[in-house]
């Protein structure tokens, strides 16, 4: 017993993990990479360069916001890395600064200039206007800004207004023309209904020179003040951590404590202010008296602020050559569009992957079944929509036609709240019995199941998958989804409704693993079989692809299996808490993370199982939420070809050295191949390749030896 | 379309459940959709006689939720049967009908032997695993909320059955009320358990030595799982008991329901089963428990298929009914030769009077129980034996009649021997009976038994027919039948007040001696 808890323990010392958010940092490193990287074209660049800004506003509204009410709630709870929530902050705030100071190193020395050269100018300050410019951009603002426009000077009668969360502002030091000697500050909030880029008339035929909304404002400042004399004007940022519940991530003890000490807790408070380095110091610390915020949470930026205008800047006309041509998803082989999709799923299971196949299976999925006779009932799980869903039209459509239709919404999804809300009563008007998940647990698991009678009884067909039902964002997520209409999944699928609905959990489950209850430990499980096939002497291989993993208990499992001998590849878009290259205990595990045109989002998990490849898919990453505190759905995929088919996927993403970066040894920071004289095998453009060639069949010359241990378990 | 979707529904004591089945002539009967919500009606019902209201509404709540669930597969027929939380409720009736007028479903109370009965077929058609088991001497112990019934099974038939009040919710709720700690519980809860076992085992045990348990209710395979590491499939004896029994004190309920992922309300329930089955173990020495996970829905869906004759089993239940009732029979020392030959003239006379009287197969059944039994009084004194006999049925249950059956019978025994009551006075005296079930059933009776008025079985055959507005009975016997013709007339005039016709007595003098 002794024996086996210092085994255990040995395995779980704070120094083998890594603190999530330092690893976070890390991935919006390697988005910025891309940003860097020449050989990326020049509009997917400054995309990415977008990409790394928009995360990083998430970041600190989610996480930093989180830690600074841990703070403030004297919680001292160490973290997986053994950090304190001060500890964490201390090393987190620097590091974002600097991360800050390279995202503008990236647009001022790289982007812009090359921007420049390539036709696209981006007027930096609204002095460097020209005449017919300026003349253009002061009508601008006469006729379109000027009316949305709400200036609010501050004195001893008049307070600081409230800046909302995320808006852009323009803060003005000014004097009253009557009382000379009086330095007032003013602010301006820089209106979001407004496009942020505002193309001006260019001199040069087929160029295009555009100007930030924020200077139009500036330089018609005095109008805003006409009784005042606008001494210096900047624009300034804040970030808060308003409106926020605690973050899922964060434990119930850590609610209960923000609770108890919820008068003390500073609601809607300023976590960043960021401003112009150029901004006058005497407007930097009168904002800063105003907002409340200290040092530590000022930014000084080098550039316009809030990059995700350069998201903007990419839709732009033109400049088709410096984007990346747009993927159209290609038809699913051997799905004929002319046959009812039922009557396929029933002949065998249909395997989809997106972006590089079309969503549309899907789509036609539950429309088929809204006009289907036979079809007596649908039930599908939504977490985030898009728009004008043709999914949720089709559910209203169904429940019209009389079927019975439940629709799970998980009204938690992040950002989405009001959106669900808002189509939840669509559903609900036209019929469908809307239900809203278990108390206290997000729904996340992507499932459907259609009940349909058949000749020879009820049949039930269920769509997997790892995504979203969103056919937009299909279009940019890589998602894996199956279809079936496999009698033991179906009777799982309805004990997973069952269950949603609020009835007593099954007593046991067919096929499906499903968190919160049962998930974790039936993978604790299957990685410990491939630890005890290693000591046994046999061959241990897991390869597992996820977006984050950040679970101690399992990777905890990950190195006592790694250190049995079991070789294991990890394939991590995000957050990775685990240490690769540790002597002793994670020296055979490798973690990769590919960042490319599309956002990696599937999971997929292989156990070699003594030969018996076991592969499972589902919507759940390998952290605490994923596990303990969501209903997630991983699946195990039984048919031979399309199991197959995952495994070469995961051969080919094992093979990437052009968009992959991997995990340096007892480190967070993570490396890119060096590529010369070597083959270039880049997994995306081969799927891409591989769907427009309608081959979906693995060059097997690229992938030889991927699943082979790179050395040999006896050595 | 060739097979039908039938859900059955239990009203339980401690949780709802639906099972909606898919019923096809080739491949038999197939779950489609199992449903199930923890509602302790026990606790109310047990503690104060009353479905309260809240619970009332939370009941609806879930039933309409199945009436919903019954729509997504077309479900076109169902059963739904409440159990002793509501029967044993004050307020039974009240509650039927609201649920009816709420919901829309019809749910029929069923009493304990018809319940336990379902529970039985449930269990005995999984053939396989039951006949193997009942090979040697079987005690079936059934724990439910509010009681235990124990039917024991000798050379693989049904013998006996009988209810204690000892269900695991019961005893919880009443321990609950001690407020004592867990070692102080145990002590009193093995007392109180084992008070009602010895009393069972004194009376019905007698000289049968058990040697398999079969344990069914839901808290065996909880008791399972709190055990993983003694992998336990389907079967476990005194030591795993008493490791299971060393978890449960261990740990509490809260902790075994977070670490065993299980409900907290089942886990409350663990102590109070696993102390019944360690009990039992223990004094009737058997050597095994085997689990089965069958429930109260398995039972109906049996029951459904039988009814509407969609399967065959290999088992035939009404074989058990009469091997209980004949176990019964030898109890009260009750003329095995004579009364089996009534029942087999009863039977007869029913047959060929099908068309008159039109009752239903069940009630031949209940023919035959009186038969074998109406001389049961007897056994207690001489002198007063149809009201012995009314007694002795009624405080025995039977596994398969329902109480208002079993009322039936013991009131059918109780007016062979006597003049049957007028309709004023029998209405009081037969309870739920009804009055002219149990007049056509009486009149056959009567008649059946004046023809073996002798006790010596003068006839070697008898031949039945209805003619002409007479019953013929020909008896072939070279016998005298001073006896039986004596007691006849009287017999059949009340015949053929019931039915119309008279009977008519005729001998025929082919056999031999």
């Amino acid at each position: 017993m002794k024996e086996k808890e210092r085994d255990k323990n040995r395995f779980n010392k704070p120094e083998y993990f890594e603190n999530r958010e330092l690893s976070w940092i890390q991935f919006n490193k390697r988005i910025l990479l891309e940003a860097k990287d020449k050989s990326n074209l020049l509009f997917e660049r400054m995309k990415f360069l977008s990409i790394t800004a928009s995360n990083l506003d998430e970041f600190f509204m989610i996480r930093i916001a989180s830690l600074i009410d841990m703070v403030h709630a004297d919680y001292e709870k160490r973290d997986i890395a053994g950090m304190t929530p001060n500890e964490q902050l201390e090393k987190i705030i620097p590091e974002a600064k600097e991360f800050m100071a390279e995202q503008y190193k990236v647009l001022n020395r790289s982007l812009l200039p090359q921007l420049d050269g390539v036709g696209l100018h981006l007027i930096r300050h609204h002095e460097d206007l020209n005449e017919k410019q300026a003349e253009y951009v002061d009508n601008y603002f006469k006729r379109n800004v000027y009316p949305v426009l709400t200036p609010m000077a501050v004195d001893s009668s008049r307070p600081f207004p409230l800046i909302q969360n995320k808006t852009l502002n323009i803060g003005a030091l000014i004097k009253d023309k009557k009382q000379p000697d009086v330095v007032d500050i003013a602010t301006v909030q820089v209106p979001s209904v407004l496009p942020r880029i505002i193309e001006v008339p260019s001199d040069n035929e087929g160029e295009t020179d555009i100007i930030l909304l924020e200077e139009v404002i500036e330089r018609n400042l005095d109008k805003l003040f006409l009784n005042y004399t606008v001494l210096s004007a900047h624009p300034y940022r804040v970030m808060r951590n308003a409106d926020l519940s605690i973050d899922e991530d964060e434990a119930a003890d850590l609610l209960k404590e923000i609770e108890s000490k919820l008068k003390q807790r500073q609601w809607g408070e300023v976590i960043r202010l960021e401003v112009a380095d150029t901004m006058d110091r005497r407007l930097t610390k009168k904002l800063m008296e105003q907002l409340n915020v200290n040092e530590n949470y000022l930014y000084k930026i080098k550039g316009p602020l809030d990059l995700t205008f350069l998201m903007k800047a990419y839709g732009l006309d033109g400049f088709d050559e410096y984007k990346l041509a747009k993927f159209i998803p290609q038809p699913v082989p051997g799905l004929e569009r002319e046959r009812g999709i039922f009557e396929q799923i029933k002949e065998h299971d249909i395997l989809l992957h997106h972006p590089y196949y079309e969503f549309t299976p899907v789509i036609d999925f539950i429309s088929q079944a809204a006009n289907d006779p036979n079809v007596l009932a649908i039930k599908q799980t939504l977490y985030r929509v898009s728009g004008n869903s043709p999914i949720v039209a089709s559910l209203a459509r169904a429940a019209e036609n009389g079927k019975q239709v439940t629709v799970l919404v998980e009204l938690k999804a992040r950002f989405d709240e009001e959106n669900n809300i808002v189509w939840a009563r669509m559903l609900e008007k036209a019929g469908c019995h809307v239900i809203y998940g278990l108390v206290g647990l997000k729904t996340h698991s992507k499932i459907a199941l259609v009940v349909r009678r058949e000749e020879d009884g009820i049949r039930r067909y269920v769509h997997l998958g790892t995504g979203n039902y969103n056919d937009v964002t299909a279009k940019q997520y890589t998602d894996m989804g199956i279809l079936t209409c496999n009698d033991a999944i179906g009777e799982d699928a309805t004990a997973v409704f069952n269950m949603l609905s609020g009835y007593s959990e099954p007593p046991a489950w067919n096929k499906l693993m499903v968190a919160p209850i049962w998930l974790k430990d039936r993978f604790l499980r299957l990685i410990e079989r491939e630890e005890e096939n290693a000591r046994k002497g046999k061959k241990g291989r897991i390869v597992a692809k996820m977006n984050s993993i950040c679970d101690p208990v399992i990777i905890e499992a990950l190195y006592k299996a790694s250190a049995a001998g079991v070789k294991i590849d990890l394939i991590v878009r995000g957050i990775c808490c685990l240490k690769v290259g540790i002597p002793g205990v994670s020296e055979n595990i490798t973690v990769h993370s590919i960042v490319g045109d599309f956002l990696e989002h599937s999971r997929i998990f292989y156990f070699y199982n003594d030969g018996f490849e076991e592969v499972y898919m589902g919507s759940a990453d390998w952290m605490p939420r994923n596990l303990d505190k969501r209903v997630e759905i991983t699946f195990p995929v039984e048919d031979e070809e399309i199991k197959k088919e995952i495994i070469d996927i995961l051969k080919l993403q094992l093979a990437d050295n052009l968009k992959a970066h991997f995990l340096l040894p007892d480190s967070r920071e993570y490396e890119k191949k060096d590529l010369r004289g070597q083959e270039k095998i880049g997994s995306q453009n081969e799927f891409r390749r591989m769907a427009m060639q309608k081959k979906p069949k693995l060059d097997e010359e690229i992938v030889k030896n991927i699943f082979e241990p790179a050395t040999g378990i006896e050595e | 379309m060739a097979y039908k979707i039938f859900a059955a529904i239990d009203v339980g004591s401690t949780d709802v459940t639906m099972k909606i089945y898919e019923i096809t002539a080739k491949k038999g009967y197939r779950l489609l959709d199992y449903a199930s919500s923890i509602i302790e009606l026990g606790s109310d019902t047990y503690a104060n006689g009353y479905i309260s209201q809240g619970s009332l509404d939370r009941l609806c709540e879930i039933l309409s939720g199945f009436m919903k669930k019954m729509k997504e597969y077309d479900t076109t027929e169902y059963r739904a049967y409440a159990t002793s939380a509501i029967r044993e409720a004050k307020n039974n009736e009240m509650v039927l009908d609201l649920i009816k007028r709420r919901t829309g479903m019809e749910v029929r109370i069923l009493s304990n032997s018809e319940h336990r009965f379902l529970m039985y077929k449930g269990l005995a058609v999984n053939a396989e695993y039951f006949d193997k088991i009942v090979e040697k001497n079987t005690a079936i112990v059934d724990i439910g909320a509010g009681s235990v019934q124990i039917s024991l099974m000798n050379d693989g038939k049904l013998i006996s059955t009988q209810n204690i009040s000892i269900g695991a919710l019961r005893v919880r709720d009443r321990l609950k009320y001690f407020r004592l700690d867990t070692a102080h519980l145990e002590r009193v809860m093995e007392e109180y358990i084992s008070n009602e076992i010895d009393t069972f085992q004194n009376y019905y045990l007698f000289n049968k030595q058990i040697k398999n348990i079969i344990a069914i209710g839901d808290e065996t395979k909880y008791l399972i799982q709190i055990v993983p590491e003694l992998n336990i499939t389907d079967q476990f004896g005194p030591e795993q008991l008493s490791v299971m029994f060393d978890r449960l004190l261990s740990k509490s309920p809260s902790d075994l329901a977070a670490e065993y992922k299980i409900s907290y309300e089942r886990a409350t329930l663990l102590l109070p089963a696993a102390m019944t089955y360690g009990i039992f173990l223990k004094r009737s020495k058997a050597d095994m428990i085997w689990t089965t996970q069958i429930d109260l829905c398995d039972g109906i869906i049996v029951d459904e298929l039988e009814r509407t004759k969609k399967l065959t089993f290999n088992r035939d239940f009404n074989v058990d009914i009469m091997s209980a009732v004949s176990q019964m029979a030898k109890k009260y020392q009750c003329d095995k030769l004579h009364n089996r030959n009534v029942a087999k003239i009863a039977c007869q006379i029913f047959d060929k009077t099908k068309k008159i009287h039109e009752l239903k197969n069940s009630h031949r059944t209940q023919l035959e129980i009186a038969a074998l039994l109406h001389d049961c009084g007897k056994f207690i004194n001489m002198k007063n034996a149809a009201e012995n006999s009314y007694s002795i049925i009624m405080s025995t249950e039977i596994m398969g009649l329902s109480h208002r059956e079993r009322e039936e019978v013991a009131n059918i025994v109780r007016f062979n021997s006597t003049g049957f009551p007028d309709y004023d006075e029998g209405r009081e005296k037969m309870g739920d009976g009804d009055y002219m079930t149990i007049a056509k059933l009486s009149a056959i009776l009567k008649v059946a038994n004046a023809m073996d008025r002798s006790h010596k079985q003068k006839a070697s055959s008898y031949q039945i027919v209805v003619k002409d507005k007479q019953l013929v009975i020909t008896v072939d016997t070279l016998y005298d039948l001073v006896l039986e013709r004596g007691l006849f007339d009287d017999k059949a005039d009340f015949f053929e007040q019931v039915y119309g016709i008279k009977p008519v007595l005729r001998q025929k003098r082919s056999a031999t001696i």
